[in-house]
């Protein structure tokens, strides 16, 4: 009787437990995001979206780093998506087994997870170093290289994921492997494709790391792919770092924008995914 | 069946028609441009694939040959050194590494059980109306970008700790002889435990999510065989869930831990940016993340930059060791549980 009665106990603490690291866990993250839509909903005015950032003391807006941060995202995705989606589509259906896919997919499992900062150091080096000066289009190549992995791995899940039976289908048709990737697997992935796409972007929209020196930063408006650009995370963090209240302020109305971006297309992702199952 | 001029392939198959010789041509040519195309898709996504390759070592080659100068100048002493001194050159990577190591060893060691448990509650406790909505929440706060964990931690945490946390920290544990040594110096606010307790709010919404996955792909017969056996909930977990899921939930703790010890813009800006090796944990410190942060853009010097460079190499290089060996782990035991 006393062993049941002990091992109650134990069960009991242990869920009781688990139920206190939830409410923790959860108090935490309710905190930060409370904090967050009240500072920054309480900066959000039209004037953000309307004027650069203004110097210490006057008022201003974000233009200049949307605009920024909007020009280096699209860039990434430009050059980062076609190379992780063929680098994707070669893992999955020419070479399944071969070494190098063995081998691509481990390093990609790194590069996936691998620090932002010395992305931008690697960048820095290759890119900034030579050309003499801090560039817009570093600072896109810098976040192309994070979009890459993240697209490589879901494209190579999702093409995985569709079943061989189509292939064979096309294949016996007589139908080239190029046509049957083309318009049969990558047909039916599509969704989960435009996932990974738009999971990549929520990824490197809130990266700040590898733009510190790559873009850098600039206080005017600049469209040029050759000089420095403002980007968003990196206004951010100047201003939150800097004395002055009204830089903070900006920065918190900024983190609120960068937040709800990131979530919007999180949920848009998971809609997308979520559609595939059901036909 | 059939319209004259749209006939399907099956028609033609079954009726065996005749094909002329130019048909046969033309049809030869058609199926050498095919082939032609697929070598040459072929070959482009092999390119594309051995670019990650390339990427990779690029980072490294750029990397090693960056950090050179340094590493020629102060050799492995730049390992063990803790002065860091900009005006007379001398660098030495000690306090960094070391701040790197602490604050993502404190950081897993609150978000690791926390995290589990947590795991634990949505998978077995869970009412499952909840579990569904909780499961997102986690899934998108995972996704939501460091520099907001920085800035909160900045604004909001950091001020909060000074003012309670700490200043009970070292009431309690000054005159305990070891503990006053780990809770030593007057309450910043900013420093070490700060960007550990952040780093442990951060990754915990990343092990919960991982986690949660494994324990979710626990066959339900082995817990309801358990079950049926009379073994409580937490029995089940223990002897039945984390035995079968130990493969993912470490993989998972790993990757946390990758994500920890580079992580930079929650960290650079509460660790105070002091370097030297504090055996107190509210005392300011910095991370090889948040030294690369705060002093690369305005290094001045080749040896500067080199040193800072040669921080980007080490942080690789653990990150590295970890992502690979928790790789490794987990081709390992999954054979094990294959077999």
């Amino acid at each position: 009787m006393s062993l049941y009665d002990n091992r109650r106990r134990r069960n009991k603490i242990a869920m009781t437990l688990s139920l206190l690291a939830t409410v923790f866990g959860a108090g935490w993250l309710v905190l930060i995001l409370s904090v967050l839509l009240w500072e920054g909903f309480s900066g959000l005015s039209l004037a953000v979206f309307t004027e650069m950032t203004p110097p210490p003391g006057a008022d201003g807006g974000l233009l200049n780093p949307l605009v920024g941060s909007l020009i280096l995202t699209i860039l990434a995705v430009i050059i980062g998506t076609p190379i992780g989606i063929l680098a994707g589509t070669y893992m999955a259906e020419y070479g399944r087994h071969t070494k190098l896919t063995t081998i691509v997919r481990f390093i990609n499992d790194i590069l996936l997870s691998a620090p932002s900062i010395v992305i931008g150091l690697f960048i820095y080096e290759i890119m900034v170093a030579p050309m003499g000066h801090f560039s817009g289009l570093a600072g896109a190549v810098a976040l192309a290289v994070i979009v890459i992995p993240v697209v490589l791995r879901t494209t190579e899940d999702m093409l995985l994921l569709v079943p061989d039976q189509l292939r064979e289908a096309a294949t016996a048709l007589g139908l080239p492997r190029v046509n049957v990737i083309r318009h049969v697997c990558y047909r039916a992935a599509k969704a989960g494709m435009v996932t990974g796409v738009l999971l990549a972007i929520a990824r490197i929209s809130g990266e700040t790391a590898p733009l510190l020196f790559t873009s850098l930063n600039n206080q005017f408006w600049s469209t040029n792919l050759n000089a420095p650009m403002s980007s968003l995370p990196v206004v951010i963090f100047q201003f939150a770092l800097s004395p002055y209240k009204d830089w903070q302020k900006l920065a918190w109305t900024g983190a609120l924008i960068i937040t709800l971006t990131v979530l919007a297309l999180s949920i848009i992702a998971r809609i997308l995914a979520a559609s595939r199952k059901t036909p | 069946m059939q319209s004259a001029g749209r006939q399907s392939v099956v028609d033609v198959a079954l009726q065996g028609r005749a094909v002329m010789a130019g048909e046969t041509i033309s049809r030869a040519k058609v199926a050498g441009r095919l082939r032609l195309n697929d070598a040459i898709f072929h070959h482009v996504t092999r390119g594309a694939a051995a670019g990650v390759l390339i990427i990779l070592g690029g980072v490294m080659i750029s990397l090693v040959s960056g950090a050179l100068p340094a590493l020629q100048a102060f050799g492995f002493n730049f390992l063990i050194e803790e002065r860091w001194n900009p005006v007379t050159e001398k660098f030495g990577a000690l306090a960094p590494i070391y701040g790197t190591l602490v604050t993502s060893f404190i950081a897993m060691l609150i978000a690791v059980p926390v995290g589990l448990l947590i795991a634990v509650f949505l998978t077995e406790l869970c009412p499952m109306w909840l579990r569904r909505p909780i499961g997102i929440a986690i899934e998108l706060l995972a996704g939501i970008p460091s520099i907001i964990y920085g800035i909160w931690g900045l604004f909001v945490f950091a001020p909060f700790l000074q003012q309670t946390l700490q200043p009970f920290l070292i009431a309690t544990f000054g005159n305990i002889p070891v503990l006053s040594s780990l809770f030593a110096g007057p309450p910043y606010g900013i420093g070490m435990l700060t960007a550990a307790l952040i780093l442990a709010i951060m990754v915990l919404p990343f092990i919960t999510s991982i986690s949660r996955d494994v324990f979710e792909s626990v066959p339900p017969v082995l817990k309801e065989a358990a079950y049926g056996v009379g073994c409580t909930t937490w029995e089940v977990v223990w002897h039945v869930v984390m035995p079968y899921t130990r493969v993912g939930v470490i993989g998972g703790v790993m990757l946390g831990l990758g994500r920890a010890l580079g992580e930079t813009m929650a960290v650079t800006f509460v660790i105070g940016n002091a370097h030297r090796v504090s055996a107190s944990l509210i005392a300011p410190g910095t991370t090889i993340s948040a030294t690369i942060a705060n002093e690369f853009t305005e290094a001045v010097g080749d040896l500067y930059t080199s040193a800072l460079i040669a921080l980007g190499l080490i942080l690789f290089g653990i990150t590295f060791i970890v992502l690979a060996a928790a790789r490794y782990m987990l081709l390992q035991l999954e054979r094990r549980v294959g077999n």
